[in-house]
């Protein structure tokens, strides 16, 4: 990293504070960003918007000194900089605020904004007073009211994050990047967090803002750049582009060769979900998944998506409604009654949902059916080899042998294992969340085919993904699943990344009213 | 084409013998065979005889006990049930004029109830079984003593108290040996051979995945406090006949000697690692050292510095053969006595950003 020195710079409107260009990051064999390229003005709002997996955060991350990028340039105020640490990039001048800070719950407030760095007084104590005063004066400029005594604890959210901005003004910060900020906020707290947004921009900072919402990029920021795959798309003036144009741009790839879905012949219906309500969290989710039809539940992170597929599996409990496997009402919250009735549920965090990591391949293929291998009550290790073993076999997972651990195997094998410990279950109903998520390009082929066939012997599948493509070339229906709600129920035929992505994002509340 | 696999990468005899078990019985062999040779008297008849009868209340609770710590929990109050079982026998059958077996099977029951309280904090209420079981350790110790303050019940049957001391035939073994082997047996099977007790490994391993495969975390949980309780209070009884007193004060501390045993005897503190056989040769390993050196009028404070020293290392070794596990590969270990768990994520973390 060169020296940098902060009096050195010199910070009129429309000087380039962050720029980043052709920036390359890969983990592993998978490049998470290809060309990222972001140009942030001094005395501007920019937005940063992309589908999810585009490399938004793979950038931020680069930005904050997570990360450390493979090649390309990064300039900040005009110099090239490398962070190897996000302490580096705070002394720089960069905050980055996330959806969900994280403070120290049991301090004040106060002491979260000074940590590590609290003014002393002429015996070397900590000056709690000048502390006090300087984050009244903080929150002051910010013009809210939050007690600097108070402890953290209890705060909501949007207070939370205010303390996090009001922390990025005392370090005196340049460049603000707030990823999601408006994700948990009620109305009046969103229109307070773009006043001080606002504040923040009349001052000569630059702020970068990170939203699927549509309406909020549109009022707040000044330039928005598109993301897509990992690569830069185009930078524009919010008053020179649409929404129409900006999601064409975020989606604008052939979709439908990748994706091997043969039409499947629709059999009895077999999961009917009714009424389904859990306060805060989803509402109203009514839908029904037949024999052999693939339904996505498509919709942005934290529209609710997993969370229904949670709570229909019984992991969760829910408020009111009703979960019914061929007719039979399913117990609520019992993960046993669900899976008697023929549900299989491959979740979303496959190491720690999934799998049990340090055990064997055999042992967790044989997981779920293992009851029904002992003999007079009794289980051993042979019998559950010799159930897992053919299940382990026609998902071609890759291990030397059955009592390898998983946590030696790759994403790919370990989302093969978890597959097969569930098909071994003879489900009817398999609902798999995020199928594809970070396993290899061959293997994610070989899991869109798999479904497919499984559709085509007569299995009901209810599949959440927050890949588009993924979505319209793998379902016959798709749900859309926008704050919590079914916004859209779209067939096959209709589907496309335009309507998918206008109906999770609510930009188009024709769609919601047409139902 | 469907791929098939072996079953076992390791062959019979390293799956079998290089275990951290085996070693900890052929480190009880060891001992055993030194003591005979080299320590006067103890090749006695009245020393396996002692030796057992001292040992059988750890070895009973250590069974259940196992199960616990496999779950990633501990139980801590199991000492305090033990005086508390004590104190009811002694009150149902002296005060309440009730007989032994159903004052034994009373005070068995209340011990249940114990373990059912601990299991509904810990499952049902989501606090931390360490502190949950520091509480009612004071509880039920509390509620014990409070009881028969400090005097004792010692008006037992003579036919009960010498059952408790009874030999099997004329062998050098007590009787306690059989209920012994019956539920070492019962604990050895439910843990390694039923789906039961493959879901206790799971709970250990990742609690989260097990709830999402459909083992019943809560009841899992819960049943095993209930048999922690239970077996606890069955010690008690056994512990109260042996001595022939009811006390409120019986056993304490017990819980420490419970619990560094099953760890000697291989059982990870962190949950889903851990065997009965293990555990079983754990105890008497602790059982036949302080015994010989007792024999050898070493004093009781060298006794405990020389046992302390051994859970030490046995703890120090399982993070020195991951250590040396590490060094074999690229980038591997630094420090050899580091804590396993934080320097995994240090080197995940190394993966990720090159």
């Amino acid at each position: 990293m060169k020296p940098f020195n902060k009096a050195d710079l010199v910070q009129e409107p429309g000087s380039l504070v962050l720029e980043l260009r052709d920036v390359r990051k890969s983990f592993g064999a998978v490049a998470a960003l290809r060309s990222g390229t972001l140009a942030v003005a001094a005395g501007s709002i920019h937005a940063l918007v992309g589908e999810n997996g585009a490399g938004k955060s793979t950038l931020v991350k680069i930005v904050a000194g997570v990360h450390r990028l493979d090649s390309g340039v990064f300039r900040f105020q005009g110099q090239d900089v490398e962070f190897t640490s996000t302490a580096e990039s705070k002394a720089a001048g960069i905050a980055v605020i996330y959806q969900e800070p994280t403070l120290f719950p049991d301090l004040s407030v106060t002491e979260n904004i000074f940590m590590g760095r609290q003014p002393l007084d002429g015996f070397r104590r900590i000056d709690r007073a000048a502390m006090h005063d300087e984050a009244a004066g903080l929150f002051g400029r910010l013009g809210v009211a939050i007690d600097p005594r108070r402890p953290a604890l209890g705060l909501s959210i949007a207070d939370q994050q205010i303390i996090e901005i009001a922390k990025a003004i005392s370090l005196d910060a340049s460049l603000l990047v707030m990823d999601e900020p408006t994700a948990a906020l009620s109305g009046v707290e969103v229109d307070r967090l773009f006043a001080v947004a606002r504040s923040l921009r009349d001052e000569g900072r630059a702020l970068v803002f990170i939203s699927h919402r549509f309406d909020e990029v549109f009022a707040l920021c000044d330039t928005v750049t598109v993301m897509r795959d990992g690569e830069y798309i185009a930078t524009n003036d919010i008053s020179k582009t649409s929404v129409p144009e900006m999601v064409s741009m975020m989606v604008g790839r052939e979709v439908g060769e990748l994706f091997p879905k043969t039409p499947a012949e629709l059999g009895e219906v077999v999961l009917e979900v009714n009424g389904l309500d859990s306060t805060g969290v989803f509402h109203d989710v009514t839908f029904q998944v037949r024999a052999g039809e693939i339904v996505a539940l498509a919709g942005l992170v934290g529209s609710g998506r997993s969370e229904i597929a949670r709570a229909i599996f019984g992991v969760d409990a829910y408020g009111s409604g009703s979960v019914r496997m061929a007719g039979k009402q399913i117990a609520p919250h019992r993960p046993r009654a669900a899976i008697r009735a023929g549900m299989a549920f491959i979740p979303e965090d496959r190491r720690k949902q999934g799998l049990i990591t340090d055990g064997s391949v055999a042992r967790n293929v044989a997981g779920v059916i293992r009851g029904g291998l002992a003999r007079a009550g009794l289980l051993t290790s042979g019998a559950e080899n010799r159930a897992a073993g053919p299940w382990a076999g026609r998902l071609e997972v890759k291990t030397s042998a059955l009592d390898a651990k998983a946590s030696t195997m790759s994403g790919g094998n370990q989302q093969k294992v978890v597959i097969a410990k569930w098909l071994a279950t003879k489900p009817k109903l398999l609902i798999i969340d995020e199928p594809t998520r970070g396993i290899d390009v061959g293997t994610k082929a070989e899991v869109h085919r798999l479904l497919s066939e499984l559709a085509g012997e007569g299995l009901a599948i209810l599949m959440i993904s927050s890949e588009l493509p993924e979505v319209l070339g793998m379902a016959d229906r798709v749900l859309v699943v926008s704050e919590g709600r079914i916004s859209a129920d779209i067939a096959r035929a209709d589907a496309t990344a335009e309507s998918v992505m206008s109906a999770a994002t609510g930009a188009d509340t024709a769609t919601e009213a047409s139902r | 084409m469907t791929r098939t696999y072996p079953a076992w990468s390791r062959p019979l005899w390293q799956r079998l013998l290089l275990t951290r078990e085996v070693a900890v019985i052929a480190l009880l062999v060891g001992v055993f065979v030194w003591a005979n040779l080299n320590v006067l008297n103890f090749d006695g008849p009245l020393t396996i005889y002692y030796l057992l009868l001292d040992v059988a209340p750890i070895l009973l609770i250590a069974l259940p006990m196992t199960l616990v710590i496999v779950t990633g929990e501990i139980d801590l109050s199991v000492a305090s049930v033990v005086g508390l079982s004590s104190v009811l026998v002694g009150i149902l059958h002296q005060d309440a004029g009730l007989s032994m077996p159903v004052a034994a099977v009373l005070a068995i029951l209340i011990g249940a109830v114990c373990g059912a309280f601990n299991g509904f904090l810990v499952a049902y209420v989501g606090l931390p079984s360490l502190a949950v079981t520091i509480g009612t350790l004071a509880l039920y110790r509390g509620l014990a003593v409070g009881l028969l303050g400090t005097t004792a019940v010692t008006d037992f049957p003579q036919r009960w108290t010498d059952l408790a001391k009874q030999r099997i035939g004329d062998s050098s073994y007590p009787v306690i040996v059989i209920p012994f082997l019956v539920l070492a047996v019962a604990f050895a099977l439910v843990l390694h051979f039923t789906s039961f007790g493959r879901g206790v490994f799971e709970i250990g391993l990742n609690d989260e995945a097990a709830h999402f495969t459909g083992v019943n975390v809560e009841r899992t949980k819960l049943i095993l406090f209930v048999l922690t309780g239970a077996v606890s209070a069955f010690a008690g009884v056994y512990y109260t006949l042996r001595f022939g007193s009811a006390r409120g004060d019986n056993a304490t501390g017990l819980e420490l000697q419970v619990i560094a045993a099953v760890l000697l005897g291989g059982v990870s503190i962190f949950g889903g690692r851990g065997a009965i056989h293990g555990v079983i040769a754990g105890v008497l390993l602790i059982g036949v050292l302080s015994s010989a050196l007792r024999l050898l009028n070493v004093e009781v404070n060298i006794i405990n510095i020389v046992i302390g020293m051994l859970l030490v290392a046995s703890v120090m070794s399982t993070s020195f053969l991951t250590w040396i596990s590490a060094l074999r590969q690229p980038g591997g270990a630094r420090r050899p006595f580091g804590l396993a768990r934080r320097r995994q994520s240090a080197t995940q973390q190394r993966k990720v950003s090159p």
